[in-house]
């Protein structure tokens, strides 16, 4: 479990970071949304002490981050970052093997490791072990950071705008396969990011921030239907609200009893993904792999916020 | 291709040269007068050379020694406030003559390999430790925040990230510093240095083009053949971290 209790940095006379507390649960994903200058990613650096704090403090686990040497807590620490920041001088397996180095694993160790996170990512170690960074394409680079920051087994990840260098459609495969790492590890993760999407799609928390201030902390249903301020609901965007509302939950969750012709959609699709089905193909209800179906009326009732409140 | 083979065929016929400089009298013949020799055999041509290779090693290797030692130590937060000084020490080290540090320091080291060892690498102080400073400087954000943040201590940093990445800049200032040195040693036989300096003042003494011709002949071959070697380091060292 990670506390942030009254943090606050300031630069000169300007608070970057007023006075924000949050906590976020162990093996949950927290994501720090603002435009740029919300102080998002200072909140982040001072977690792993990159920015030490002008007051408030962090604890993990219930210790305080405070009294441990900055760089044996950046040990303890996964620490990914916008454009990779790989060693363009070492080879995937010697930037991977980086921190169990620095924590004095054996050889025969780090060496499994690396092996073990390239398959995790989809990498065929034989292949990519002994490659060097600038041989690989930008969703590769940003695979190998990732698998960088994974690699001393962290229990907890921070990620600063770690997508932002791809390209949608790589863009779109990388949450999806960061969030299924996740899952499977039971790493806390918190993450950085302009895009509110991204927010929605990977946390399980939303932290909003603006001028330093945390606006808005809660579930990604909560900032979607109640957002606490103005700022709040530009930064979602009124257009795009009940679709993202869709995404969120998966089709299993709204069966009904039935019968329905044409393709099947799978139950773990989003409530989206059969909304974008139906109006596609011009049909009012979908059958759902292994029996059942949804229907547009549900489908319709989801996307509305006054549903989500009666729950 | 065509590079190899010339810079091949040039040192072939160096080492010709200094094998056996008598087989090549008739080539330097043209340039004599009133039938003086053609070829410098007062001290063997080779030792010349190796002792002239042997001083400018010794001022390279410490000129370098200092220069990044110094571009290191000012641009550590700590050090960053003596960087004007260090900029003002080695620009005043490429600019006051050499012969006038060798003629200051004659009366204190006297005569011999000392004052031109002084003169050298005070004067090639400056090309490496401006490239050292820009190797070290110009390295992108994103890779020293990694390191930061995956809990590299700054010595650490220095040794693994910092120095690697500035290796091929780095060697750059290295090789302008050999061929300058090269050059300037030559003025070091005028405080009785060993040095191929020492054809060119004995033939500008007797009048004997032909001294002088050898002389610069043989300090221009190794020039360039030192700068090709230079050359092919730094592009083995940039093309290991993806910039070749």
């Amino acid at each position: 479990m990670i506390e942030i209790q009254n943090l606050t940095r300031i630069y000169g006379t300007t608070a970057v970071v007023k006075d924000v507390s949050l906590t976020v649960e162990t093996g949950q994903i927290a994501a720090l949304v603002g435009t740029s200058g919300s102080g998002k990613t200072t909140l982040l650096r001072m977690i792993n002490r990159l920015v030490e704090p002008s007051a408030g403090r962090v604890l993990i686990d219930g210790k305080d981050t405070a009294e441990i040497e900055p760089h044996l807590l950046r040990r303890q620490i996964g620490y990914a970052i916008q454009g990779h920041g790989l060693f363009p001088h070492r080879t995937v397996a010697q930037n991977i093997s980086t921190v169990p180095r620095l924590l004095g694993w054996t050889q025969d160790q780090h060496r499994a490791r690396v092996d073990e996170l390239l398959e995790l990512f989809q990498m065929e170690p034989a292949d990519f072990r002994d490659r060097m960074p600038h041989e690989l394409s930008g969703g590769q680079q940003q695979r190998v950071g990732v698998a960088r920051a994974l690699a001393a087994r962290p229990d907890l990840l921070l990620m600063d705008e770690p997508f932002g260098a791809l390209d949608p459609v790589i863009r779109a495969k990388a949450q999806q396969d960061l969030r299924d790492i996740q899952r499977q590890l039971g790493t806390t993760l918190i993450i950085v990011t302009h895009d509110m999407e991204e927010a929605v799609t990977l946390g399980d928390r939303i932290a909003v921030m603006d001028k330093g201030e945390l606006l808005q902390y809660g579930p990604p249903s909560e900032i979607l239907t109640t957002p606490a301020t103005s700022f709040v609901s530009d930064l979602i965007g009124t257009g795009d609200r009940p679709f993202r509302l869709l995404s969120l939950t998966p089709v299993a969750e709204i069966i009904a009893e039935g019968q329905a012709e044409g393709a099947e959609i799978p139950r773990e699709a989003s409530l989206r993904d059969a909304l974008a089905e139906c109006l596609w193909s011009g049909r009012d209800r979908l059958p759902v792999e292994g029996g059942g179906i949804v229907t547009l009326d549900s489908l319709r009732a989801q996307a509305a916020p006054t549903a989500r409140a009666a729950e | 291709m065509t590079g190899r083979v010339l810079m091949a065929a040039a040192m072939l016929f160096l080492l010709a040269f200094l094998a056996s400089p008598e087989s090549f009298a008739s080539l330097f013949k043209p340039f004599t007068r009133n039938n003086a020799p053609a070829i410098y055999t007062q001290t063997g041509l080779m030792s010349l050379t190796l002792s002239h290779l042997g001083l400018v090693l010794l001022a390279v290797i410490a000129s370098t020694l200092i220069a990044v030692t110094l571009a290191i130590l000012v641009t550590r937060p700590s050090g960053r406030e003596f960087l004007p000084l260090a900029r003002t020490v080695t620009s005043v080290g490429q600019t006051f003559p050499p012969v006038a540090v060798l003629a200051l320091a004659v009366p204190v080291m006297g005569f011999g390999a000392g004052p031109t060892l002084v003169a050298l690498f005070l004067y090639g102080l400056l090309p490496v430790f401006e490239n050292a400073l820009a190797g070290l400087t110009g390295q992108s954000p994103q890779v020293q925040e990694a390191a930061r943040g995956m809990g590299l201590t700054p010595r650490q940093r220095l040794w693994q990230v910092e120095l690697p990445l500035a290796l091929p800049v780095i060697l750059t200032g290295v090789r302008l510093t050999a061929v300058i040195s090269l050059g300037t040693a030559t003025i070091g036989s005028t405080v009785a240095a060993k040095t191929l300096g020492e054809l060119i003042i004995a033939g500008l003494l007797s009048s004997n083009t032909a001294f002088v011709l050898q002389g610069g002949m043989v300090v221009g071959i190794l020039a360039v053949l030192i700068y090709e070697g230079f050359q092919r380091l730094e592009q083995l060292a940039a093309a290991r971290i993806g910039q070749g």
